[in-house]
C-alpha cells in the first residue's frame, strides 16, 4: 500500500488530537518507537569476515538476528571504518536459500553418485560418510582420503580438523585454499627468515614516507588498509605513492609513480633495485655484515605441472627446487649486475626513469620505506622467489622492522594467518611453524597431543592442486570441503578437477551455508553455521589474533565446521584408522573413539560449561559438555609459548579489541625481530632474525625466469584474474546481498580499446575468453575501473555463472605449491 | 526447490530450447539442483552472459537497511574522476556545495581523525568515497535476502 501526504497527515493528527486530550494511544499507533526495551540493541565485537585486513566489527543484534553492523570504533585496525562489504556484514547470513539441512545424492531412497540432493539426518549424513572413509582407509590407508579446508576457518576450526587427519587419521592429506593464497609468502617467510609472518605491523602506515605496491591492488583489495595509506599520503604531501601492476587499477588513483610492468617482469624489477642499491653505494654494510646471510637458488625448477607436462620433463631442478648454496655478498653484486634499469626497462616495459624513482625511495637511508604485496606476488610461478626478492632490498638497506621501514606481505584472507599458517593447516606443516617431516616436531606434537610416540605421519600430504590431481585419477577416494568454493576458486576445472568429483570411485563431501558450485559437485551437502553464529577466532596480516562470541542462532540444523568434526570423530576407534602395532604397544589407547583421544583428552576438555558467557549462546560447547573453544585454543596455544609464537590466555581475547603475538608477559609485539620491541631480541644485539639458527636473514641470488606459459601468435592475450572491492572471492555470500550484487552483478572483461577495436568489439559486446583448457562467455568492458595496457585482459572470479578458473592453467610455483592465477594465454573471440 | 526463475534461466531455457531443436540426438547434460547462483547451468557449459546491467540513475535516495549503512549512490557515476588531484563526488557533496543542488552533504563522521577528533574539512581516510558507497544496477538479484529490519523487531516487541 502506497501512503499519501494526506494519509500521513491525516494518521499524524488523530496522534496529535489524542495526545491533546490526555489519551495514549498503543505504542504501535505512535511513529516512533522510544521506549527503552524495545528500542535497545545487544552490540558486540566480532572481526570482519572477509579479507586479511581484520577489521573489527560492532554487531547489533536484537531479537535472535543480526540487525546492523560497522566498523568498530574501538578497534586499532581500522577505527570506526568498514568498506562496502564490511557494512553489509548483516545481511550475509540471510540470503534465502541458506541451507538448513544435511543433502545427500540419492536414487531409490539410497546414497548413488548420480542421484538426486535428498534432505536427510545428520545421523544418517555421518553414516554414510563414516562408511566411505572407512572403506577407503581399509582399502588404500591414510593417502586414499583428503580435506581442503580454509584460511577462513576459524583458529579452532582448522586447529580440530588438523588433529583429526593428522593425529586421528594419520593422514597429512589436507590442505587449505590458503594453498591458492598464501602459500609463497610462507615459503618466502621460510626461506628468507625461517619464521612465518610479517615482522612488522599497521602502525606502520602511520609512520612511512612512501609505498610500493608491488602487483597488489590494495584500494579495492584491502580497502581500509588503503584509507590508512590515503590518510598518510593526503595528508603529508612529502609522502609518495608507487604503483606496480600488470595493468591500471584504482589503487592508480593515488600513484605519484606508476608503473605497468610485463607479467613476471616483477622479478627483474627487484633485482634493478638491489643491483642499484649496490651500485650507488646505499647498502648498509654494518646491517648486513651482522645479521645478513647471502645464498643463490638453484634454478630452472619447472612450473609446478603434473611431471608428464613437457616444461617438468624439461626442468633440471623441479626435484630440488627449494634448494641453494651459501655465497657472499661479491657474488650477489655480481649476479644482479646485469640487471640494469635499462635492461629493466626493456623487460618490464616500465620506463627507467619511474624505475629509478622507486629505487631511490628505497636507496635513500632518510626515506622510510613500506613495500606491499598479495596476490600479484604470491599467485606466481616464481612467487617464493620473488618474496625472496622483496626482502632482499630491504636487508640491503637494513630497512626492516622500524616504525613506517618495512616489507609487509598482506594478507587475503581472515584467518589464513591465523588459522592456516600459524594453527599448521597445510599438507607439511604442524602448529607454530613445524613441519611434518621434522621427527623433532613430529615427537613435541606427539607429547602435546598425548598420543603413542611414532605414530604421526612424517610424509608430507598432497597439496591443494594435487589433490584435484589425486581426485581425478583415483587416488583420493573421499573428500571433505569445508569453507571455502574450490570447484570456482580452483585452476582448469574442467580438466583437473570436476571429472575428480565427478569421478564413480570417489565420494564428495561439501559443508557451507550455501549451495555453492562445489556443493553442486558432490555428493553430501553439510548445512553450515557462519561467522558469529559460532564462538570463534581469527588471526590477521598484522599478527593480531581476535576473537568473537555467538551472537545468534545458526538456521535450522545448520551446525559449526567444529562441531561438523568433533561429532563425526565419535564415528571411529582407534583399531579402525590406527596401526595395529602401535595399539598392541599402547593398549591405553585400544577400543577408544577418536573423540576421545583428541577431544576428551584431559585438556580439550579441561574447561566446564560454568566458564562460557553466560551472555552468549555457545551450541558447540553445550552439545559436547564442556568449553570447547577454550579447551581447544589453550592447548594449540602450547605450541607456541616460549617459542617465539606465544599467544595470551583464551579469554582475554574476548576482553581485547585482538593481540599482536608474540604475547609475552601481557604484552603484545609490534616489531618483531629488532631490540626494543621485540622481547625474543637480547639486549645489546640491535636485530636477531631468530628463526635461522645463526641469527642472520638471507638474501638470495635469484635470476627472472619466463613464466609457464605466454602470449603466442594464437593465444595472443595475457589473462589476469582477481577479485572486486564488493565481493568477497567466489560471492558465494556477497553475490546474495543486494546492494552488493547490484553494484556489480556480473563479471566481465576489462580490455584496451584499442584491443577491442582489433577484434571488431565495442563495450558490451559478447565475446568468448578461450584458452587451450576451457572457455566462458562473457561481456567486454573498455571503460571499467580495470584499465589492462594492450595485450591483457582482466576478468574477477567472483560469478558463478562465468567460471574464469576453467580457463586458469594449474601451473604452480614448484617450491610453495601455490597456483598463479594471474597469468596464461588466452584468446578473445566475438561471440 | 533451490531453484529461483531469472532472466539468466529464462535465457537458458531458450538457448536449451534453440538447442534441442537443431539437434535431435542431444544427450541432456546433469541438471543442476542447488547451484542457485548458477542459474541452471551445468557446470560444465557456458550460457550467454546477460546484456550489460544499466546503472539506476534516478536520484531517488533509497531507504538504509540500517542507520550505519552507508547510503548506496542514487545516480551513475561512470565518468567521475576520483584520485589524488580531484574529487567529483565533493562538487555536490561537500558541505558547502550540497544545498545548492539538493545533494546528501557527507555525514558527520566523515570530519573524524583516525582519534575521533573531528577536522575543518573532511577526514583524508574517507577521501576515496567508492571504497564504502556503490551505485545500483538496474538487475534483478539472483536470490532473495530475507534479512529483517530492526524496525520490524522492535514492532513485534512493542506489541507482545
Amino acid at each position: 500500500m502506497k501512503l499519501t501526504r494526506r494519509d500521513v497527515i491525516k494518521a499524524q493528527a488523530a496522534t496529535v488530537a489524542a495526545s491533546v486530550a490526555g489519551i495514549s494511544l498503543p505504542a504501535s499507533a505512535s511513529n516512533l518507537i522510544t521506549s527503552s526495551a524495545a528500542n535497545e540493541l545487544t552490540w558486540s565485537k566480532a572481526p570482519c569476515r572477509f579479507c586479511g585486513t581484520g577489521c573489527g566489527i560492532s554487531v547489533a543484534t536484537k531479537n535472535g538476528k543480526v540487525v546492523a553492523t560497522h566498523g568498530d570504533v574501538k578497534a586499532e585496525v581500522n577505527k570506526g571504518l568498514s568498506c562496502v562489504k564490511g557494512y553489509f556484514l548483516s545481511k550475509i547470513l540471510y540470503g534465502k536459500d541458506r541451507l538448513t539441512q544435511p543433502l545427500l545424492r540419492k536414487k531409490h531412497g539410497v546414497y548413488h553418485k548420480e542421484g538426486e540432493f535428498t534432505p536427510v539426518s545428520w545421523d544418517e549424513a555421518f553414516d554414510i560418510m563414516a562408511e566411505k572413509w572407512k572403506t577407503t582407509l581399509k582399502a588404500k590407508g591414510p593417502t586414499g582420503i583428503g580435506m581442503f579446508g580454509s584460511g577462513q576457518w576459524t583458529v579452532h576450526e582448522g586447529y580440530a580438523a588438523v588433529k583429526l587427519m593428522k593425529a586421528g587419521f594419520l593422514s597429512n592429506n589436507i590442505d587449505p585454499n590458503a594453498r591458492h593464497c598464501m602459500a609463497s609468502a610462507v615459503g618466502g617467510f621460510m626461506r628468507t627468515f625461517g619464521i612465518d609472518e610479517p615482522m612488522g605491523c599497521y602502525d606502520d602506515f602511520e609512520n612511512s614516507d612512501a609505498f610500493v605496491l608491488w602487483g597488489s591492488n590494495m584500494a579495492e583489495m584491502h580497502p581500509i588498509l588503503w584509507t590508512r595509506i590515503a590518510d598518510r599520503r593526503l595528508s603529508h604531501p612529502n609522502v609518495k605513492v608507487a604503483v606496480l601492476s600488470t595493468y591500471r587499477h584504482r589503487s592508480f588513483d593515488l600513484a605519484d609513480i606508476p608503473g605497468i610492468f610485463t607479467p613476471q617482469t616483477d622479478m627483474v624489477l627487484l633485482n634493478a633495485i638491489a643491483n642499484y642499491i649496490i651500485e650507488s653505494g646505499s647498502v648498509n654494510q654494518d646491517f648486513i655484515n651482522k645479521h645478513v646471510n647471502f645464498r643463490e637458488g638453484v634454478t630452472d625448477i619447472g612450473y609446478g605441472l603434473r611431471p608428464t607436462h613437457e616444461l617438468e620433463k624439461k626442468a633440471k631442478n623441479a626435484h630440488k627446487a627449494g634448494a641453494s648454496s651459501p655465497i657472499d655478498f661479491e657474488a650477489f653484486a655480481k649476479f644482479v649486475k646485469p640487471y640494469t634499469f635499462e635492461y629493466a626497462e626493456k623487460m618490464s616495459g616500465v620506463p627507467a626513469a619511474n624505475i629509478e624513482k622507486i629505487a631511490k625511495l628505497y636507496a635513500d637511508p632518510n626515506t622510510k620505506v613500506m613495500s606491499l604485496w598479495t596476490m600479484g606476488a604470491n599467485q606466481h610461478t616464481r612467487g617464493v622467489w620473488t618474496n625472496n626478492l622483496l626482502y632482499n632490498i630491504h636487508l640491503l638497506t637494513g630497512k626492516i622492522s622500524q616504525p613506517g621501514n618495512g616489507p609487509f606481505s598482506l594478507t587475503g584472507q581472515p584467518s589464513a594467518c591465523g588459522t592456516a599458517r600459524e594453527v599448521g593447516t597445510f599438507s607439511h606443516r604442524l602448529p607454530a611453524d613445524m613441519v611434518v617431516k621434522n621427527p623433532k616436531h613430529r615427537a613435541l606434537s606427539e607429547e602435546i597431543w598425548k598420543l603413542p610416540k611414532g605414530i604421526l605421519n612424517g610424509k608430507p600430504g598432497a597439496h591443494a592442486v594435487q589433490q584435484s590431481r589425486d581426485l581425478k585419477d583415483g587416488k583420493i577416494n573421499v573428500y571433505w570441503l569445508q569453507v571455502n568454493n574450490n570447484m570456482q576458486a580452483g585452476p582448469n576445472i574442467n580438466e583437473e578437477m570436476l571429472p575428480g568429483y565427478r569421478n564413480p570411485d570417489n565420494f564428495i563431501v561439501c559443508s557451507d551455508p550455501y549451495p555453492t558450485v562445489t556443493a553442486e559437485a558432490s555428493d553430501l551437502i553439510l548445512p553450515t553455521a557462519m561467522w558469529v553464529e559460532k564462538e570463534g577466532a581469527y588471526g590477521n596480516a598484522e599478527r593480531r589474533t581476535q576473537a568473537w562470541y555467538q551472537l545468534v542462532n545458526a538456521p535450522g540444523e545448520a551446525r559449526s565446521d567444529l562441531w561438523q568434526l568433533m561429532e563425526f570423530s565419535k564415528r571411529f576407534t582407534t583399531d579402525e584408522v590406527w596401526p595395529a602395532d602401535v595399539l598392541a604397544n599402547n593398549p591405553a589407547y585400544k577400543g577408544k573413539t577418536l573423540f576421545e583421544v583428541l577431544f576428551k583428552n584431559g585438556q580439550v576438555d579441561k574447561f566446564p560449561l560454568s566458564q562460557i558467557s553466560p551472555d552468549y549462546e555457545n551450541f558447540e560447547s553445550k552439545d559436547f559438555g564442556f568449553y570447547v573453544q577454550k579447551g581447544l585454543f589453550e592447548e594449540y596455544a602450547t605450541f607456541g609459548r616460549g617459542h617465539g609464537h606465544d599467544l595470551a590466555p583464551y579469554d582475554r581475547y574476548h576482553k581485547e579489541r585482538g593481540l599482536r603475538w608474540p604475547v609475552v608477559d601481557g604484552k603484545e609485539t609490534q616489531w618483531r625481530f629488532i631490540e626494543g620491541s621485540d622481547p625474543y631480541v637480547k639486549p645489546g644485539t640491535g636485530y636477531q632474525f631468530y628463526g635461522k639458527g645463526d641469527n642472520k636473514a638471507v638474501i638470495f641470488a635469484l635470476p627472472y625466469e619466463p613464466p609457464a606459459e605466454s602470449p603466442d601468435a594464437e593465444y595472443d592475450m595475457w589473462l589476469s584474474t582477481g577479485r572486486v572491492l564488493e565481493h568477497w572471492h567466489t560471492g558465494s555470500m556477497t553475490q546474495r546481498v543486494p546492494e552488493l550484487y547490484k553494484a556489480v552483478p556480473d563479471a566481465m572483461c576489462f580490455m584496451h580499446p584499442d584491443d577491442a577495436k582489433k577484434r571488431g568489439l565495442r563495450r558490451g559486446d559478447e565475446v568468448r575468453v578461450v584458452s587451450r583448457r576451457g572457455e566462458i562467455k562473457t561481456r567486454v568492458e573498455t571503460r571499467g575501473r580495470n584499465k589492462p595496457p594492450v595485450g591483457l585482459v582482466f576478468v574477477p572470479f567472483f560469478d558463478a555463472t562465468q567460471l574464469i578458473n576453467k580457463v586458469c592453467l594449474d601451473a604452480t610455483d614448484p617450491i610453495s605449491k601455490q597456483t598463479d592465477y594471474k597469468k596464461c594465454a588466452v584468446k578473445i573471440i566475438k561471440a | 526447490m533451490f531453484k529461483i526463475f531469472t532472466q539468466k534461466w529464462l535465457t537458458l531455457l531458450l538457448s536449451v530450447g534453440l538447442l534441442l531443436m537443431s539437434c535431435l540426438s542431444v544427450v541432456q547434460a546433469e541438471e543442476v539442483q542447488v547451484a542457485a547462483m548458477r542459474d541452471g547451468i551445468p557446470l560444465d557449459e557456458e550460457v550467454s552472459p546477460p546484456a550489460v546491467s544499466k546503472v539506476e540513475n534516478k536520484d531517488l535516495k533509497r531507504m538504509r537497511d540500517y542507520p550505519q549503512q552507508p547510503p548506496t549512490i542514487p545516480h551513475n557515476i561512470s565518468k567521475y574522476q576520483i584520485d589524488k588531484n580531484f574529487n567529483k563526488c565533493m562538487d555536490c557533496h561537500a558541505r558547502d556545495k550540497a544545498s545548492e543542488v539538493q545533494a546528501t552533504p557527507v555525514g558527520v563522521s566523515h570530519y573524524q581523525n583516525r582519534d575521533g577528533e573531528y577536522l575543518g574539512g573532511m577526514s583524508p581516510r574517507r577521501y576515496f568515497c567508492t571504497q564504502c558507497h556503490v551505485t545500483q544496477a538496474e538487475s534483478k538479484p539472483l536470490v532473495e535476502n530475507v534479512f529483517i529490519d530492526v524496525n520490524d523487531l522492535m514492532k513485534q516487541d512493542v506489541n507482545k
